[in-house]
């Protein structure tokens, strides 16, 4: 069983004119963007969308549910933000070193976590995620209930101050880019099919001669990296790290942003994002409680339409055809 | 003095109080793990609401108490019936919906509904803690001669042990528990025999939940009565139920007051790690015996 909707069905033409279409759409949008909206609002949304990708690579595409990926998120911010501040290591350095430490996490999460299937993956990755929240709570580098704040952003490879946020936007931009690349390309690789066949029959994959366990465990270290990846360069948007990144709500977000965009859709992620940190945005003014926001929309979602906004619009384009 | 060789030495009565104070906590531990299984069992869902429903069920006897006067032995009954209720409305207009579907989904599902219950409260109560006194009659020390034990928590740890073992034997040794028992295993034949198992389906989860509400109002008189009561505790009973394996329910009760007095006896030795030392174990479990210490092999 699994919880992605197919997109196959729309002919290779089609498909190939409507992702060049909306690829440069996307592309002059990202581009005039900051002129008209506030720019750090814009990279919240990339970094949570890289966030939301990272965590869809998982569920999309191997069929895992898992309900502590603001360990990694989190962790590597708490991460770059020491590497950056107290290191007083070059941001790219700093970031670098936070996707590291994701993945290393990643690793050991994972190994205890694929031992067992389904629902319990699900369990134990939130357990474990609980279990790194009071790690962090309690460790003196993490500085508690404060956080870790005034993290220098530093300048880009030497040259860019991102101080500007206009030019760390377009720093951003590029790394958040760069990690969609990396998603893609692994989902369209050969190991990317294998990862598919055994979301969809793990028992044929295991006969079929491949060790299952060992392409979900890479799987799940490549996942918690990007997230790393996402968490580090949020942190120096916001020269803060802070127990909020590695709290199980923000587990519960991402789910989610991937749940409302369209699980196993490359674009639904970054929809749902962008939704969900700009409902955020605003409504923080707002007396209403977030929280029940949110916690409607999953129950909408899961009742509704499970597909997310990206495999309707996929399913609603196959009719058509 | 109470000591571990080249740890630490301790005085017997804080080693006492603390494993007293393990066994409560284990007590809650077990009676919601309980609850899990018993649904997890029937329903195949992994009700993440179990920790707002006992939250619900603080709040009932709380609510009842200023409002309207009802003591605590009236809140014991009155509370899980509804909390039972609650639970009938939600598994009718929602969650029998998940049945057929991936179980993510009624995970994903009870999530949301977390959310929304717990973001209500917060909303209308704060985050902080309501006092709920303990009756009259459970209110003062217990002399044990070894050490002081307050009369209610004596009283806790009696009434969920007792509670758990009605609850197993209600399933296994009676009737309704075979009914259900075999709706596990199979449910389209238990249907075709002429039992309403979609009936069952609903009693089982209020059954559960109502399990919830009642170790809320326990609670109550011992924690605040807080709109966060609730999610942080069903965390770490999921972490139980994963290191106990959600194949038997005594496995689940045991493990329970296990990892409740573990975590008492780590409070005394090395209070840093006591907020961890279930997940700690819970991991081990998993290196040691992937099913947990009672689970069988899926």
């Amino acid at each position: 069983m699994s919880l992605a909707t197919s997109t196959a069905g729309v002919t290779n033409g089609t498909r190939a004119r409507l992702n060049l279409t909306v690829a440069v759409v996307l592309a002059v949008a990202a581009l005039v963007a900051p002129f008209m909206v506030y720019p750090v609002f814009l990279m919240n949304v990339l970094c949570f969308a890289l966030f939301a990708s990272a965590f869809n690579l998982l569920i999309g595409y191997v069929g895992l549910l898992s309900f502590g990926h603001a360990t990694f998120f989190g962790g590597a911010a708490y991460v770059t933000a020491h590497a950056a501040k107290v290191w007083g290591l070059p941001t790219e350095l700093a970031i670098l070193i936070g996707v590291v430490a994701a993945a290393v996490l990643g690793l050991v999460v994972g190994f205890l976590a694929i031992r067992r299937q389904g629902i319990y993956f699900s369990m134990i990755t939130l357990a474990l995620s609980q279990m790194f929240y009071f790690i962090c709570l309690q460790a003196p580098f993490t500085h508690g209930e404060d956080g870790i704040q005034g993290v220098p952003r530093g300048k880009f490879l030497g040259l860019v101050n991102l101080d500007d946020n206009f030019s760390l936007y377009f720093v951003v931009l590029a790394i958040v880019v760069a990690g969609h690349f990396i998603i893609w390309r692994i989902v369209h690789s050969p190991f990317g099919n294998i990862l598919k066949a055994i979301r969809d029959n793990e028992p044929r994959a295991i006969s079929l001669g491949y060790n299952a366990d060992s392409y979900k465990l890479r799987a799940f270290v490549l996942s918690s990296a990007l997230a790393g990846l996402a968490g580090g360069t949020n942190a120096i948007v916001f020269q803060l790290a802070t127990l909020t990144g590695v709290e199980w709500q923000s587990s519960g977000e991402v789910i989610l942003m991937t749940l409302l965009g369209g699980i196993g859709t490359l674009a639904g992620p970054p929809i749902g994002a962008a939704i969900t940190v700009g409902l955020q945005t605003y409504l923080a003014a707002l007396d209403f409680p977030v929280t029940v926001l949110i916690g409607l929309i999953f129950v909408v979602c899961v009742l509704l339409f499970r597909r997310g906004i990206a495999g309707e619009v996929a399913a609603f384009m196959r009719k058509r055809r | 003095m109470f000591c571990i060789p080249f740890v630490k030495c301790i005085p017997l009565m804080a080693l006492y109080s603390q494993l007293a104070l393990g066994l409560i906590n284990g007590s809650f531990y077990a009676l919601l793990s309980l609850g899990l299984a018993v649904i997890f069992g029937m329903l195949r869902v992994i009700n993440f609401a179990h920790g707002a429903l006992y939250m619900l069920g603080a709040f009932v006897s709380w609510w009842l108490s200023i409002t309207l006067g009802v003591p605590y032995w009236g809140a014991l009954v009155l509370a899980p019936l509804a909390v039972g209720l609650v639970a009938i409305l939600l598994e009718k207009s929602m969650l029998h919906r998940m049945y057929r579907l991936d179980p993510l989904y009624g995970l994903l599902l009870t999530f949301g509904l977390t959310q929304v219950i717990e973001g209500m409260f917060r909303y209308f109560y704060g985050a902080s803690g309501q006092p709920y006194p303990a009756p009259d009659a459970l209110q003062g020390p217990l002399l044990l001669g070894f050490m002081v034990l307050p009369i209610y928590r004596a009283w806790v740890v009696v009434v969920s042990v007792i509670t758990c073992l009605g609850t197993w034997l209600l399933i296994e040794r009676t009737k309704i528990g075979a009914y259900l028992r075999a709706a596990t295993e199979n449910p389209t034949l238990v249907q075709a025999f002429g039992i309403n198992v979609p009936l069952m389906m609903t009693l089982t989860y209020a059954f559960g939940a109502a399990l919830a509400g009642f170790a809320g109002v326990l609670a109550a008189p011992i924690y605040q009565v807080s709109p966060l009561m609730g999610t942080n505790l069903i965390i770490i009973v999921f972490a139980v139920v994963v290191a106990g394996g959600m194949g038997s329910i005594l496995g689940a009760i045991i493990t329970g007051y296990i990892l409740g007095l573990l975590e008492g006896l780590t409070k005394v030795f090395y209070p840093e790690a006591s907020n961890i030392v279930i997940f700690v174990v819970m991991a081990i479990v998993l290196l040691l015996r992937p099913a947990g210490l009672f689970g069988r092999a899926a």
